[in-house]
């Protein structure tokens, strides 16, 4: 297990020759520790030989079952890390707290991760709520949050790094794709009724009707748990879009999909595209329900590439055989990775230090599962987009890459 | 002094509960939390409020209303507008498309400050607006429906409705509300920074003196002949309205009180936490609110408090050491007191309690006792 | 509407009617078990959306078992899955009744808390035994896809067969209340209870059969509604605000009014939906059934019950 984990987890990291992982990883482990008092200026919870970081997830309420796949990455990739050596010699000690799908407890538990913990990191939250709610925190207590959610973009937090997309990387080249592929000129926009899913909505918009030239021919949202899209499918019927394009999350996705499927609109005679649904979301609604559909995410469990085959593989022996893996747990897995390289290219712990190396635009990660990414000085991450095609059993085949993309969280033009 | 004391505080028993409860949260919880738990505690007591709310209205009006989040929501959401208002100053928003509003409208291509943000600019109108928006639109509902005789089950039912409308309106309309993230990243109140220890330790005292406030207020009332009359509305409405009393008017008032305490409870909500959203507005935390005040004993102001207070610090500890058993418990309780302890913690007070009062038998030497004629404790089922 | 023929905007505007029926069948079939149980005994179940569930979970658990032991069975399990769900939801009301809810008759509003109480126990006994998840049973090869009467109108068959389920439930509940021994006792007890018990009904078992009856009914909803939607811990919850209010709109005790407001409410959601967005489709049908019920507070089809 030390080996594979030391193989998938070899950095590339500029400013630090590259013997010292490798030597910290054999030799013990105090003896190339850096003095505390010289990485650790600001009190935080750092020893000799450990450092102790967050993980803020909810394990209990409605999100629970979303955010379970990423709390896992993130111990994945902890326990990788530790195997491997650890970070500047300490091994890292976690303490998990539980959101419990609720927003103010994820500002508490942020705080008591801050304040009485002292914790050097936090990886967690979701939901656009529970960051939001726990922004404030973070940057009133000088924390450091790792983000693993794709999200709707419009923030930037000295505090946060965001290791998901933000809403133009995911949308934009998926949009190009679609309409180049498969002549798309129509479009019917349906989502479900809360800000991601309109700050996204918003930016297709823009982008079919003023770089594709297209038409968006209805645009609907569906309260947060709806089941019934009857009257939502005949509209669409009568419009006869060229592609559907949706956004839709949560109970209501299975009944939506189920009911796009008992309504004789399947993938032979229309093109979806719906950037809500990842591997997580396939095992409700039932690979059956999807096949044919396509979905556009930086990751899917599919990918064909050393990095990826040697993560599924950990991932899997850690959490079980029939787990799978979505964007978002990447993404989450990516985290812990990100901060270990911020932490050894600053030689501090410091937050202050860690940001200021996060901002260089030096930090990279050439052994993610989804290739290769870095860390942009805008704090989200360049990375491709893709277009998966969804087959039955619940899997992905990935039908298109972009590009590395640069992450754009204000982009101009679309707001 | 014997108004006092028999008026406000309700008797000896009443008044050594009152006073203990006070010295709790004044006094040991200051002493011997750090600030986050007595953050922590503030936060609960802001529930406590709309507990408080749920007796008066459920254990002496008789009505059970599954909506008190509606005017928890209300009275934060007005807070939060004025708070968010002053962080969205053009200084602050310089980014934006247009400075000057709050962010998520600019986000929802708003470009003016919709009219019913308007008087939210004003500390003084937004501190009216608290107490008279949630008054007026219970008087609204309640005289609906009382002057209608909708009581009981359909009262409850028609409250959750609303509580859902409320949800949906404000989770749909994202560009006035803030949507489901709710209106955030609230920091200073009249320049003053809100996030600092020593506010949140200011904020902590004057919520603690508005809630014992509040209680003495709902002392008050129920010692009144309103008290009275409501109780006895509640054994037997019919024979109060032929007694010549429009039973209708006493519920309104009493409905409209509870939705002014739970929405003061609301907007020290949001001074301490920091942010509103939707999440406490809904059919959830209603229902919860109601738990509190069933749990602490439906008849008595205080044990509102002790069960709120209770329930919440459970629920911290057990969803940090035991997640999957929280809801076992969690129903458990529900059950448990509905079935055997139907007054609840104030039930065993009230059983056992002399046990400790008689220890403060001096009290009578401040306030010579005299026969009264308080509402006692209603321990037979309604 | 140029762009359209006659042709295409007749098969929508048969879709959309049959979109409304589907509908209409959904909220009945949710709202028959508690227009038993709240109708005809004056308990508020709020676990109703968990008894539900319990349906659904019981179909995905005989799905996942045929799947496994006897493939060959797989296109006729479904018909099984919702006999056992019935069942399985009864007995587990039966013994619900018998633990708590008789002990309540008296204080309906503390059987609204001992109930909700009663949907956390299960919602957390769900996520124990199926995990936090959502769930989906394979469904039968004859349940998926639409019938095409002519080239452009869709039916979906998940749809009419939760129709014809709802038609079947709704008779059977008719016969049983209206023409049965049984269902005489049912209503001489709600009308007069002390009087039901003196001629020698007993009126104990009366209600715990009534309440069993409910809770399988929301049992064969539940397991209905997978082939629509979704299950997971919390569905349940999901439904049970829009159940309360076709019950309360229809009359608490009359079923004919059950019926005539899961009618109209089905119609005008549907019709507003196809017309505005969903959001404000559902908030301004929730409001007007407010004011309705404001000023016509026992509901479409008064109850003329005696207590």
């Amino acid at each position: 297990m030390l080996s594979h984990a030391q193989s998938i987890c070899s950095f590339k990291l500029k400013s630090l020759k590259a013997g010292i992982l490798a030597l910290a990883a054999t030799a013990s482990i105090s003896a190339f520790a850096a003095d505390t008092a010289k990485v650790n200026t600001t009190g935080l919870a750092i020893t000799d030989d450990t450092v102790t970081v967050g993980i803020l997830h909810s394990l209990t309420g409605t999100m629970a079952i979303s955010e379970t796949g990423a709390q896992e990455a993130e111990k994945l990739a902890i326990k990788q890390i530790n195997e491997s050596g650890g970070i500047l010699g300490r091994q890292i000690k976690i303490i998990q707290e539980d959101g419990a799908s609720d927003w103010p407890t994820f500002a508490e538990k942020s705080r008591k991760l801050l304040v009485k913990d002292k914790v050097a990191a936090v990886f967690g939250c979701w939901t656009s709520a529970s960051r939001k709610a726990a922004l404030p925190v973070f940057e009133k207590e000088n924390g450091l949050l790792y983000y693993p959610t794709f999200y709707e973009g419009l923030e930037q937090s000295k505090n946060v790094i965001y290791t998901g997309q933000e809403a133009t990387q995911q949308i934009l080249a998926g949009l190009d794709w679609v309409a180049k592929e498969k002549k798309a000129k129509t479009f019917y926009l349906i989502g479900s009724d809360y800000i991601w899913p309109r700050t996204s909505m918003k930016i297709a918009r823009k982008h079919i009707e003023n770089v594709l030239g297209g038409k968006v021919v209805g645009e609907e949202y569906k309260p947060l748990g709806n089941t019934q899209f009857g009257s939502v499918i005949n509209k669409i019927r009568l419009k006869k879009p060229d592609v559907i394009y949706a956004a839709v999350v949560g109970g209501s996705n299975v009944a939506w999909f189920k009911q796009l499927k008992a309504a004789g609109i399947t993938s032979k005679k229309q093109t979806l595209l719906t950037i809500s649904v990842t591997e997580d979301e396939v095992l409700g609604i039932g690979g059956e329900n999807l096949e044919g559909f396509y979905s556009i995410m930086k990751y899917f469990q599919s990918l064909d590439n050393p990095n990826n085959k040697a993560f599924v593989k950990a991932f899997k022996e850690m959490w079980g055989e029939d787990s799978v893996i979505g964007d978002v747990t990447q993404a989450a897995y990516l985290g812990p990775w990100l901060w270990k390289a911020a932490v050894e290219k600053a030689g501090s712990f410091d937050i202050d230090k860690v940001v200021e190396a996060s901002r260089t635009g030096d930090i990279e990660l050439t052994t993610a599962p989804e290739g290769y990414v870095k860390l942009h000085p805008n704090h989200h991450l360049w990375s491709k987009a893709r277009v998966g095609q969804w087959n039955k059993d619940g899997q992905a085949t990935v039908v298109f890459e972009s590009e590395l993309i640069e992450p754009n969280p204000f982009p101009k033009g679309y707001q | 002094m014997q108004f006092i004391y028999e008026k406000l505080l309700g008797g000896k028993q009443g008044a050594v509960g009152f006073f203990i409860l006070a010295a709790l949260i004044l006094i040991v919880l200051p002493l011997f939390l750090d600030m986050f738990r007595l953050n922590l505690v503030g936060k609960y007591l802001t529930y406590a409020f709309a507990a408080v709310s749920i007796v008066l209205l459920w254990g002496y009006g008789g009505t059970l209303s599954l909506g008190q989040g509606i005017f928890f929501g209300l009275g934060g959401y007005a807070m939060a507008m004025f708070l968010k208002l002053e962080a969205s100053s053009p200084e602050n928003t310089a980014i934006q498309s247009t400075p000057g509003i709050p962010d998520f409208m600019d986000w929802n291509q708003l470009t003016e400050l919709p009219w019913f943000w308007l008087p939210f600019h004003s500390l003084t109108l937004t501190i009216i607006l608290i107490l008279v928006v949630p008054a007026a639109f219970a008087y609204l509902i309640g005289a609906a429906m009382f002057k209608r005789r909708v009581g009981g089950v359909y009262f409850a039912i028609i409250t959750q409705v609303i509580a859902v409308i409320l949800t949906v309106l404000i989770v749909g309309q994202q560009g006035f509300t803030g949507g489901i993230n709710g209106i955030t990243d609230l920091r200073t109140l009249n320049g003053w920074d809100i996030t600092t220890d020593s506010a949140k330790l200011i904020f902590y005292f004057l919520n603690a003196f508005l809630l014992l406030g509040v209680i003495i207020v709902g002392r008050f009332i129920l010692t009144s002949k309103v008290g009275s009359l409501l109780l006895a509305m509640k054994d037997k409405e019919d024979r109060v309205r032929f007694s010549g009393y429009d039973v209708a008017n006493f519920k309104i008032f009493i409905f409209c009180i509870a939705a002014v305490i739970a929405a003061i409870g609301g907007a020290m909500f949001t001074l301490q936490v920091g942010f509103m959203s939707p999440s406490f507005v809904g059919i959830v935390p209603s229902i919860e609110m109601v738990i509190f005040a069933a749990i602490g004993g439906r008849m008595s102001l205080i044990g509102a408090v002790y069960g709120t207070l209770l329930i919440n610090f459970s629920r911290t500890m057990f969803s940090e050491s035991f997640p999957e058993l929280w809801l076992f418990l969690m129903g458990g309780l529900f059950i448990g007191v509905v079935m055997f302890f139907p007054n609840g913690l104030a039930g065993i007070w009230q059983s056992y309690g002399h046990y400790i009062t008689r220890y403060f038998a001096f009290a009578d030497k401040f306030f010579p006792k005299e026969k009264t004629n308080l509402p006692q404790l209603n321990t037979k089922e309604s | 509407m140029g762009e359209y023929t006659l042709n295409e905007l007749g098969s929508i505007f048969a879709m959309q009617g049959f979109a409304g029926i589907s509908l209409f069948s959904v909220l009945l079939l949710m709202a028959l078990g508690l227009a038993i149980i709240f109708g005809q005994m004056g308990v508020i179940n709020m676990a109703h959306g968990e008894f539900m569930a319990v349906g659904a979970y019981v179909t995905y658990f005989l799905s996942s078992m045929t799947e496994t032991y006897l493939p060959g069975f797989m296109p006729y399990y479904f018909l099984f899955a919702i006999v056992a769900a019935f069942f399985v939801a009864a007995i587990i009301g039966y013994f619900a009744e018998y633990a708590l809810i008789r002990h309540l008759y008296k204080r309906p509003l503390d059987t609204l808390l001992a109930t909700w109480g009663l949907s956390l126990i299960m919602q957390q006994c769900f996520r124990s035994i199926f995990g936090a998840r959502e769930v989906s049973p394979t469904l039968p090869e004859w349940l998926l896809g639409s019938y095409q009467p002519t080239e452009n109108i869709h039916i979906p068959l998940n749809g009419m067969f939760v129709l014809a389920l709802t038609f079947f439930v709704t008779a059977g509940v008719f016969y049983l209340l209206f023409k049965s021994r049984w269902g005489l006792r049912v209503r001489a007890t709600t009308q007069n209870r002390q009087m039901s018990g003196a001629v020698g009904i007993n009126t104990k078992k009366v209600d715990r059969y009534t309440f069993a009856l409910g809770c399988g009914i929301a049992g064969i909803a539940g397991a209905a509604f997978t082939t629509i939607a979704s299950t997971g811990p919390t569905t349940g919850s999901l439904y049970i605000v829009d159940t309360f209010m076709v019950v309360v709109f229809g009359g608490a005790a009359s079923l004919f009014g059950t019926i005539a407001s899961a009618f109209s409410i089905a119609q005008a959601q549907s019709i507003l939906e196809f017309f505005i967005s969903g959001s404000m489709a559902k908030v301004y049908t929730l409001l007007v059934l407010v004011l309705i019920l404001m000023f016509k507070p026992e509901g479409l089809f008064a109850s003329k019950v005696r207590r």
